[in-house]
């Protein structure tokens, strides 16, 4: 027996989903006002198949490199004596608080020659890979040693067992993966404007910023939405219904790990190599531009400490505010979906999730959109842009805020209840100690999205502010590498010390278990 | 012939030796239990047997081809050996059938080789050869995986704890269709179990290890009439344990002189503890002559009633005032305070003390 949810929740959850529908139907409805004619005009240009072809070739070049780079670590860290593993599976996990624009900077400033398909293809292998690393390893880990054993006893080798057992194993995780890496390159806008590569999101920007509120833009975003639509159905379909679930229950033991041999010094060249190029060259460079002179760069520019304090300022200042505003609309979805988990509740949370296949700039520009035709004393606020960043991040934070209200299950508050405590003394004694850290998490996630976001806060900052993305873009889109180093500098620090603090927050579950 | 044979086999992890020279032989078409209490090495020997694990001495062969010894590590593909492990371990993307034949050539899985006969072998109908192995029991899945293990023919099948995971009214259907289903494919089986009634129920001989040694390899009803230690006494079944002296092949202690099993070596006489089970205590009716004419009195302390029988505590009324236990048919069960005789029927073991 199920009971109704609360009015009041179910109205709280309805808005979040509300949130994240509106600029997504707005772009269609814009694309929908052009005729056919006019329309198939502005699709069927050159322009638009070198974008089309450029788009989908990084994508798919991408995805496939990240996945197997991203499954041979996770191997190697996870089922051999890989020497310091440890250490390597920080540092593969670790690229994920470097934006991709901050990487492709500091690959530009070492050379031009990487402003092409190549370069492009090394930047965001390395900004992406640990979307598949994380996802395989944690799947690696959870499997079932046995299986392995059996399959060994089967007569399979080491290499048919992998291909015939853990492989399929890894399904799930591996295309779970390689689908966030395709929807992250088909989004990414900041890293392909500096490495002079032309795709669909650079271009959307482009006639955004001649045309302003045209209509070509939205066309072009609505070709990016139906991309990335396809993106998700073919995951759906190749995933399919297959059974993954381990088969059975109880204990398990220690995983497996093979020795290396000889091979270890090779294998550990090559995750050396990898740290190198993730996180050794953009720290590098950022710390190379910083001890230059301005005049140095090949656009020679000065840093005013003033102008690095208050962009810092407002980059700390929209990242807590965002934090604290994405969880809060969450919270009620969240409580909806572990408590009342009806069809509806599924409808609202699919559309939340909606806003993780649409591009962050095409969601930024319907919102630009908006405020300009129908809420125009919010364009260019700081209270539009904080709503912004809080309908691009929803999906982040229901996921982990979901995670947290299932650990407070409703067996506890009923006996809380029964122990004699009110509600609102069991939402302090029970829930919330219960759920918090989940939700401590679900923040510190938003607040690096939002702090090393770059396209909505193009588009959306208020004219007089700066933040620390926007004034490396702007100082790195005119090629003054110098003056963006301290920018870069703090931009980096700010998220890898949040990046630290949340792993703090998620224990160590991220990494290899202290059994082994 | 010997289907397999091990010789001085050592492991150790870490520094600490968890084998010290294991040396055992499995004869072909028998099931050997490997009966150890938890942290024994049973399931290190059964893996250094698989070839899970590499031995740091001695030697293994299995159907005459020596696999492990003087650095040769032949990997478990190699040794033509069925595993079951502990949990089943079926492959979750697979259907029971693809399960079953997976170990098979490419030709042979492509054609469900076999997989009908190997279902009903192991008591299974063969429509369950497109379940997923997610809906079936815990012992469905056992079944299935040793319908695996059996499906290349392997000339040794290792069974690791299989039924531990499983409840007890499940594990003694699932411990006799897979006994069945060995006994009618011939194979040679080791199965490692800590539960000593399911090693002297499916073991053709059972090995016993104990703090990474073999204390006693025997029948299963050579094992519980006269296990070597005091303590395997105690884990294969319940003991009584009195104080005695041995002549010969005669005891006496409080329960008067008793028949030895064997006579004590080396000296054949001496101070000894005497072992008995509580089943060879036998209460007398009223009015009925013990068989060898000593009956003993004693006082019903305590009675725990377990249907087909109960486990009686008793006080000997001899000077002494021992405690013992019987075991006595649930319907011929005692009352608490009862008076009663008793007379022990059957062969004792004895333990020198020292």
């Amino acid at each position: 027996m199920r009971s109704r949810a609360p009015r009041g929740l179910f109205a709280a959850a309805a808005l979040s989903a509300l949130l994240v529908l509106l600029p997504i139907a707005f772009t269609f409805w814009r694309a929908a006002s052009f005729g056919i004619g006019e329309a198939l005009d502005l699709i069927w240009r050159p322009l638009v198949g070198e974008l089309l072809i450029n788009t989908l070739l990084i994508a798919v070049a991408t995805t496939l490199v990240c996945a197997m780079l991203g499954t041979a670590a996770a191997w190697f860290v996870e089922r051999t004596h890989l020497p310091g593993r440890r250490a390597w599976a920080v540092l593969c996990a670790a690229p994920l608080a470097m934006p991709a624009f901050i990487s492709s900077y500091a690959w530009v400033s070492l050379s031009e020659n990487l402003q092409d398909f190549n370069g492009a293809l090394l930047v965001l292998t390395c900004a992406y890979f640990p979307l598949v690393y994380l996802p395989v390893a944690a799947a690696l880990r959870g499997m079932d040693p046995a299986l392995e054993e059996s399959a060994r006893a089967l007569g399979c080798n080491r290499w048919t067992s992998f291909v015939r057992v853990v492989l399929p194993q890894l399904r799930p995780a591996l295309l779970g993966g390689m689908l966030l890496v395709a929807l992250g390159v088909l989004s990414e806008f900041g890293a392909f404007t500096l490495l002079r590569f032309r795709t669909f999101t650079t271009q959307i920007y482009a006639e955004f910023r001649t045309g302003f509120d045209g209509g070509g833009a939205s066309l072009l975003a609505c070709l990016l939405i139906v991309i990335c639509l396809a993106v998700l159905a073919f995951e759906f379909r190749v995933r399919g219904a297959a059974r993954y679930e381990r088969v059975d229950r109880g204990a398990r033991r220690a995983v497996l790990r093979y020795e290396l041999g000889a091979w270890r010094w090779i294998v550990v060249a090559g995750f050396a190599l990898l740290a190198l190029a993730t996180l050794g060259v953009p720290l590098g460079m950022i710390g190379f531009w910083l001890t230059q002179p301005g005049a140095a760069a090949v656009t020679p520019a000065d840093v005013s400490p003033e102008l690095l304090w208050n962009a810092t300022l407002s980059s700390l200042g929209f990242g807590l505010a965002a934090a604290a505003l994405t969880t809060l609309l969450v919270v009620p979805l969240a409580f909806l979906l572990v408590r009342y988990p009806t069809r509806c509740a599924t409808l609202f949370e699919r559309s939340v999730f909606l806003a993780q296949g649409v591009p962050g700039l095409v969601i930024a520009l319907a919102i630009v959109s908006l405020a300009v035709h129908m809420l125009q004393p919010l364009y260019q606020s700081a209270t539009l842009l904080v709503v912004a960043y809080a309908i691009l991040f929803m999906p982040v934070a229901l996921v982990s805020v979901r995670a947290a209200f299932m650990q407070a299950q409703p067996r506890l508050e009923e006996t809380a209840r029964a122990l004699g405590l009110n509600w609102p003394q069991t939402l302090v004694r029970v829930i919330l100690p219960l759920a918090g850290p989940g939700l401590g998490a679900s923040a510190a996630m938003v607040f690096i999205s939002v702090v090393t976001e770059l396209n909505a806060t193009l588009l959306l900052s208020p004219l007089d502010t700066q933040t620390l993305a926007t004034q490396i873009w702007a100082d790195t889109s005119t090629m003054a590498f110098a003056a963006a180093a301290p920018y870069a500098a703090l931009l980096t620090g700010i998220s890898l010390l949040a990046s630290g603090l949340l792993f703090a927050l998620l224990g160590r579950s991220a990494l290899p278990g202290e059994r082994a | 012939m010997s289907e397999l044979r091990i010789r001085g086999l050592r492991k150790s992890f870490d520094g600490h030796p968890v084998l010290h020279g294991i040396d055992l032989s499995v004869e072909r078409g028998t099931l050997l239990a490997l009966l150890g209490p938890s942290g024994s090495g049973k399931t290190t020997l059964l893996r250094l047997l698989c070839g899970f694990e590499r031995a740091d001495a001695g030697s293994v062969e299995i159907d005459g081809r020596r696999v492990a010894g003087d650095g040769l590590h032949v990997p478990s593909e190699q040794r033509r050996i069925g595993y079951v492990p502990q949990e089943g371990a079926l492959f979750p993307h697979l259907s029971v059938a693809d399960n079953i034949v997976f170990g098979l050539p490419r030709t042979q899985r492509r054609a469900r080789h076999r997989v009908a006969e190997l279902l009903e072998l192991v008591g299974l109908p063969a429509h369950f050869g497109e379940r997923a192995p997610q809906q079936l029991s815990g012992g469905q899945q056992q079944r299935v995986a040793l319908a695996r293990a059996l499906a290349p023919a392997p000339t040794l099948v290792m069974l690791d704890e299989p039924f531990s995971s499983l409840d007890a009214a499940l594990r003694v259907e699932t411990r006799q269709a897979v006994a069945s289903a060995l006994a009618a494919a011939g194979a040679t089986a080791v199965l490692v179990t800590h539960d000593q009634s399911e090693a002297l129920s499916l073991g053709h001989e059972v090995a016993v290890l104990w703090n990474g040694r073999l204390i006693q390899t025997a029948t299963p009803e050579a094992l519980y009439r006269r296990p070597v230690t005091r303590e395997l006494a105690s884990f294969v079944g319940e003991a009584v344990l009195l104080p005695g002296v041995a002549r010969q092949d005669r005891a006496s202690c409080e329960l008067g002189e008793l028949a030895l099993a064997a006579p004590l070596v080396p000296s054949g006489h001496g101070t000894i503890d005497v072992m008995l089970r509580p089943e060879q205590i036998r209460l007398l009716r009223a009015g009925e002559a013990a068989r060898d004419g000593t009956a003993h009195d004693a006082l019903v302390t305590e009675v725990i009633f377990q249907g087909q029988d109960a486990s009686v505590a008793l006080q000997l009324q001899s000077a002494t005032r021992t405690m013992v236990r019987a075991r006595v048919p649930g319907y011929l069960c005692p009352q608490p305070g009862e008076r009663v005789r008793l007379t022990v029927e059957g062969e004792v073991t004895a333990y020198p003390r020292d």
